[in-house]
Order: structure tokens, then C-alpha cells, then sequence
């Protein structure tokens, strides 16, 4: 087997350990007040964290750029109360136009 | 070696991700760990509902889907070799980050001062982590700022 074939299957390996610790440790049972107020919290914290490095980048450093400028428009239109999948749509097009004119 | 330790690290969200899920998944831990290969993240957030639960049906519905067109998709990558860098042109990548602050910002994924106290600690671990840490691990520290659960007291 080629070490390219055996990093796939690691990695592959690897990942499914990963996707398969938190439901077998945390599933399938009554979880006492504390920790469902943690797992309850799980969920804030990583959105959060995925739309940070979403929008600002993940590549060593912090970028503000058009794609920031897509995010922001789709936030003042959510908050705006416009529905999520049209907002959405919108970080797409905003982000898009503005590499097209700024990029 | 240092490529599978990178692309393990971006798949470490999955530790905080799967816990997450785990109450709302099926009895018996093999039917759990099977169940979690089925985790996105994007199938993960789409199946967020009120309160913070989870559509079980609904995530691993919507992975399968997912599934074929990655699959498929990256076939066609690689045999294209060079396919316009389209993604980026059409602002794609923007659409993940809206979606997930939408909807925390909707309040879809939980409410109350507590849930908010828990994303600005998060925002702050993951932007202070970015520039230090390989891609992967902001997100994964990001997610411990659900220990502020363990604090008593209401939300």
C-alpha cells in the first residue's frame, strides 16, 4: 500500500473514533443537571466558533475581507427579520459582488 | 505524518459536536457510534431545533444527500484538476458562516444569558486561537466554554 493510501485510512480511522466518542460517552443515559447544562451550552459555543473562523479564516491569521462584508449583510438582514435562507442567499451575492468590484 | 495530524485536528470538532447530539441519538452504544458517523457540521446545524434539541431523522437525512454529491463532487475534482476556483467566485464559502449566525441569532440553538455568555467566550477563545494554533483546534477550545454550565444557578 502506497503512504498515501495509508494516511487516507488513518485519517478515515481516525475520524470515525472521533464521530463515534461523544455518542457512546454522553448517549443513552439519564445525564445529571450539570452536564446537560453544559451540553445545552455546547451548542452557542460552537456555532460561534464556526462563524468566526467561517468568516475571518482559519489559516493562521485573522482576515477581513468580502466574505466578512457577506456575513454582515446577511446579519443585518436576519436582524432586519428576513427569512434565514433568503439572508443566506444574500451573504452569497454580497460576498460575491464585492470580490468582483473590490477584489 | 503531519498531514494526517492536520486533517485530524479539523475533525476534532466532531468530539464537541457528537456530544452534543448524543442524548438525542438511538439506544445502545453501537447504534450511537453509527449513528455519529452520519454527523456534518452542516447536517449537525440544520437539525438544531428549539431549545437546543436535535431531529435525529433530520440530521442523518441530510447528510445522505451530502454524502453522494461529495463523493461525487470530489471525483470530478480530481479528475478536472482545475475547475475555476468557482466556489470563492460565487461567495459560496460566505454561506456557511451566515447560516450558523443566523441562526444563533434566532436563538435557534438556545437563549438566556447563559447561552449568550457562553458564545462571546467562545468568540474570544476562537479569534484569540486562530493565529496560533493550527486550523482545527480554535473551534475545539472554542467549545469549552460550555463549562460554564457546571457553574450552578438558573440560566
Amino acid at each position: 500500500m502506497s503512504s498515501v493510501w495509508v494516511s487516507i485510512v488513518a485519517v478515515t480511522l481516525a475520524c470515525a473514533a472521533i464521530k463515534a466518542a461523544g455518542p457512546i460517552l454522553a448517549g443513552g443515559r439519564e445525564l445529571p443537571p450539570r452536564a446537560s447544562a453544559v451540553l445545552g451550552l455546547l451548542t452557542p459555543a460552537l456555532l460561534t466558533a464556526l462563524v468566526i473562523t467561517g468568516t475571518f479564516g482559519e489559516g493562521g491569521h485573522l482576515t477581513i475581507d468580502e466574505k466578512a462584508l457577506g456575513v454582515g449583510a446577511a446579519a443585518i438582514a436576519v436582524a432586519l427579520r428576513t427569512p434565514i435562507i433568503v439572508a443566506v442567499v444574500l451573504a452569497a451575492v454580497v460576498t460575491a459582488l464585492a470580490r468582483l468590484f473590490l477584489g | 505524518m503531519t498531514a494526517i495530524a492536520a486533517a485530524v485536528l479539523l475533525n476534532a470538532r466532531f468530539l464537541p459536536i457528537g456530544v452534543s447530539v448524543a442524548p438525542f441519538l438511538k439506544d445502545g452504544p453501537f447504534r450511537r457510534a453509527l449513528e455519529g458517523q452520519t454527523m456534518v457540521t452542516t447536517s449537525w446545524a440544520l437539525a438544531i431545533r428549539d431549545g437546543g434539541r436535535f431531529d435525529r431523522a433530520f440530521m442523518i437525512g441530510a447528510t445522505l444527500p451530502q454524502y453522494a454529491a461529495w463523493t461525487v463532487g470530489s471525483a470530478v475534482g480530481v479528475l478536472a484538476h482545475d475547475v475555476g476556483g468557482g466556489v470563492e467566485k460565487l461567495g459560496l464559502d460566505a454561506i456557511f458562516p451566515a447560516f450558523f449566525l443566523a441562526l444563533l441569532m434566532r436563538g435557534v440553538g438556545g437563549s438566556g444569558k447563559r447561552a449568550t455568555a457562553a458564545a462571546v467566550i467562545a468568540a474570544v477563545l476562537a479569534a484569540a486561537l486562530v493565529p496560533l494554533a493550527p486550523p482545527g483546534v480554535p473551534v475545539l477550545a472554542a467549545s469549552g466554554a460550555a463549562l460554564l454550565g457546571l457553574r450552578g444557578g438558573s440560566s
